[in-house]
């Protein structure tokens, strides 16, 4: 995989995480919030757990999906340069 | 044992295991004073930057804002989390892979500018200073309430504290001190949540505990506090009050601006390797998450808690924890209706957005005040949000040894934070602006000096600040991370994104982002703030959250501009193309 490669797998890969991340935030939590509370997750309405509690395990979830993206697409990378090599 | 005697203990204990950490972890060389030598476990790096980050306003003030603002709370609890997806995915690698010591040297460097470098050290110290107030207001009210000494005599021994691991150990003493505050910290802000939930769910896990239903019975928490809040006259708890674009534009604000905070960035310079940085904001985010989801928990308990133990009781039997803040003046009772009753509802109970208390005392005993009161609503009890969390486990009739546990983690959170911000203000100044600026001619050992000078000059600023505390303190969060958000973020995050953008562009949309959100916010916040309503707000934008629009005005700025001049000389295209790879 040649650096250009390399840089334009980030990119796609940052911009399906950010999208993920505006969704479970802005979406659910803040734009789609009202719509959601007429579900229910237990004791909560389902708007209101994204708001106060969803949204933040979602943020963990993707930083870690993310470095796991990375750390293979680091090694792909390595792979290709040794067979170059 | 005395509660007080116990709090002793336990503050004491944990200032002596910083102290310790400090002697043995002081730094040697400016490498380790400003980015601990690089070598910090990523894991015990995110250890610190949770400290670091949860300040004296997430332990202590945030469960009680939100348990006033209900479901508009998540604006802090997605907003104060967010950012560190946008750090861990957009700016943390990259920063590391650059190398560098603070946030103006990559803009410096990468705008090939001294302009640039001062414009950002401007920037960083405002915003540094801004949170060092609130951190040291923190330390006050806590000495001042569980070890009954004066205010100044609490923040001076937070001052000695904090000089001494940051001025001996720099970032490497401060590092390894975070890790242990966390600790601190953590443990006791969960220990009360776990108790409070299995007082009124049964549930042990605070998280699931505030939706669940009540002890022996089948109604929801949540259901209930919604039924409260309607019968007294406030919104229904778990409904919005605010408008959504008010929301969205807060929420961003703050994760821009989280994303944008120097003194969270510099973290990231500490450890060994790209992916190290990368696993760490992971890390971070974990330990930041364990207290920002109870958070909500403990702000739904501690309302119904709240409710049900001054509702309509008679002053004269109110609970020991009523007086006691009434003693320090962050509660204050005016009976209205002359029925010796504590009557709490919605409305502001007098004129004045604080108590003034006369000497005397009232009919019941209780400490008279002199503010005209407002009788168009029957609310009689005046209450600062701030002391929810403190106040918590003494209206759930919790042991003191919990109670001194809450103490000594309150100032863990604040004195951790004040002492990264501290590093960042004292190494932009003896690295920025000394060594890279005015006086190139210093060798290592004297920037060394330098850097524990300002670090020193830093405290005793901060010191003041706690002492005479700005009226302003609230108001300029919005003001922190306004400005992280419109100027320092759309810098940092362009320089990596665009390799077109030039040194003009940059200064200009950094200048344009800062003089639209100083202004809009001196303007409802300083000038006029009798304006400061909905209706007067650009787009219904409130000043909290018009970061999100400086931002984007930054960025329109900076890449027009860009595209109308020269473009960047080829050096600082191949570093760009160097910090890309890992």
């Amino acid at each position: 995989m040649s650096p250009q490669d390399y840089w334009k797998a980030n990119l796609k890969l940052l911009a399906s995480l950010l999208f993920t991340w505006f969704v479970i935030s802005f979406g659910f939590g803040i734009i789609l919030s009202d719509f959601l509370d007429q579900f229910s997750l237990g004791g909560f309405k389902l708007g209101f757990w994204f708001a106060q509690q969803g949204s933040i395990y979602g943020f963990v979830i993707l930083i870690f999906v993310y470095v796991f993206a990375m750390h293979r697409l680091e090694k792909k990378m390595k792979n290709r340069e040794e067979e170059n090599e | 044992m005395s509660s007080q005697l116990l709090t002793y203990i336990f503050v004491g204990l944990s200032f002596a295991l910083y102290i310790g950490i400090a002697i043995w972890s002081r730094a040697s060389s400016t490498n380790e004073f400003y980015v601990a030598g690089k070598g910090v476990n990523p894991v015990a790096n995110g250890m610190a930057t949770a400290a670091d980050w949860m300040s004296a306003a997430s332990f202590i003030s945030m469960a009680g804002l939100i348990s006033f603002l209900g479901k508009d709370g998540a604006v802090y609890l997605m907003g104060w989390t967010g950012g560190y997806v946008l750090l861990a995915l957009l700016l943390a690698p990259y920063l590391r892979k650059f190398g560098q010591y603070t946030v103006p040297d990559f803009i410096g460097t990468r705008y090939y500018s001294k302009t640039a470098r001062l414009v950002a050290v401007l920037c960083l110290i405002f915003i540094s200073f801004t949170y060092v107030a609130g951190q040291m207001r923190g330390v006050g009210i806590v000495f001042s309430r569980f070890l009954e000494v004066e205010i100044n005599v609490g923040v001076i021994i937070g001052m000695i504290v904090v000089f001494f691991y940051a001025v001996l150990g720099g970032m490497k003493g401060i590092t390894y001190t975070q890790v242990a505050q966390y600790c601190v910290m953590i443990f006791a802000y969960l220990v009360p949540a776990i108790f409070i939930s299995i007082l009124i769910t049964g549930n042990p896990v605070p998280q699931l505990g505030f939706g669940d239903t009540l002890v022996n019975s089948s109604t929801y928490l949540l259901d209930k506090l919604d039924q409260l809040s309607i019968d007294l006259g406030f919104n229904a708890y778990t409904e919005n009050t605010k408008s959504n674009i008010d929301i969205f534009c807060i929420t961003a604000a703050l994760m821009f601006g989280t994303a944008g905070l120097p003194h969270v960035i510099v973290r990231f310079f500490t450890v060994p390797k790209v992916s190290d940085a990368r696993k760490s904001a992971g890390y971070a985010l974990v330990f930041i998450a364990l207290l920002y989801t109870t958070a909500p928990a403990v702000a739904a308990f501690s309302r119904v808690n709240f409710i049900e133990s001054i509702q309509e009781k008679s002053y004269i039997d109110s609970p020991g924890w009523f007086k006691n803040w009434e003693n320090i003046g962050l509660i204050a009772w005016q009976d209205k209706n002359e029925d010796g009753l504590i009557n709490y509802s919605a409305g502001k109970p007098f004129e004045g957005s604080r108590p003034i208390f006369s000497d005397g005392t009232g009919s019941q005993g209780e400490r008279e005040i002199v503010n005209t009161p407002i009788n168009d609503n029957a609310n009689e009890v005046y209450i600062d949000r701030d002391i929810m969390v403190l106040a918590n486990p003494e209206i759930a009739k919790l042991p003191a040894w919990v109670m001194a546990l809450v103490a000594a983690g309150g100032l863990a959170a604040a004195l951790s934070t004040a002492a990264g911000l501290l590093l960042v203000i004292s190494s932009s100044i003896s690295h920025d602006l000394l060594k890279k600026t005015f006086m190139p001619k210093i060798n290592e050992r004297q920037e060394l000096f330098y850097a524990r000078c300002s670090a020193a000059i830093a405290i005793l600023i901060a010191g003041l600040f706690g002492i005479y505390p700005p009226a302003f303190v609230a108001q300029v969060v919005a003001f922190a991370f306004g400005l992280a958000a419109s100027t320092i973020f759309p810098a940092l995050l362009l320089g990596i994104f665009s390799k077109r953008l030039n040194k003009e562009g940059a200064i200009a949309g950094m200048l344009a982002g800062l003089v639209f959100t100083a202004s809009y916010i001196i303007y409802f916040k300083f000038l006029f703030s009798e304006l400061d309503i909905s209706s007067n707000w650009l787009l219904g934008i409130s000043p909290e959250g018009i970061g999100f629009l400086g931002m984007i005005i930054n960025f329109a700025v900076a890449i027009s501009v860009s595209s109308f001049s020269t473009k960047p000389p080829i050096e600082v295209g191949q570093m760009v193309d160097k910090i890309r790879l890992p």
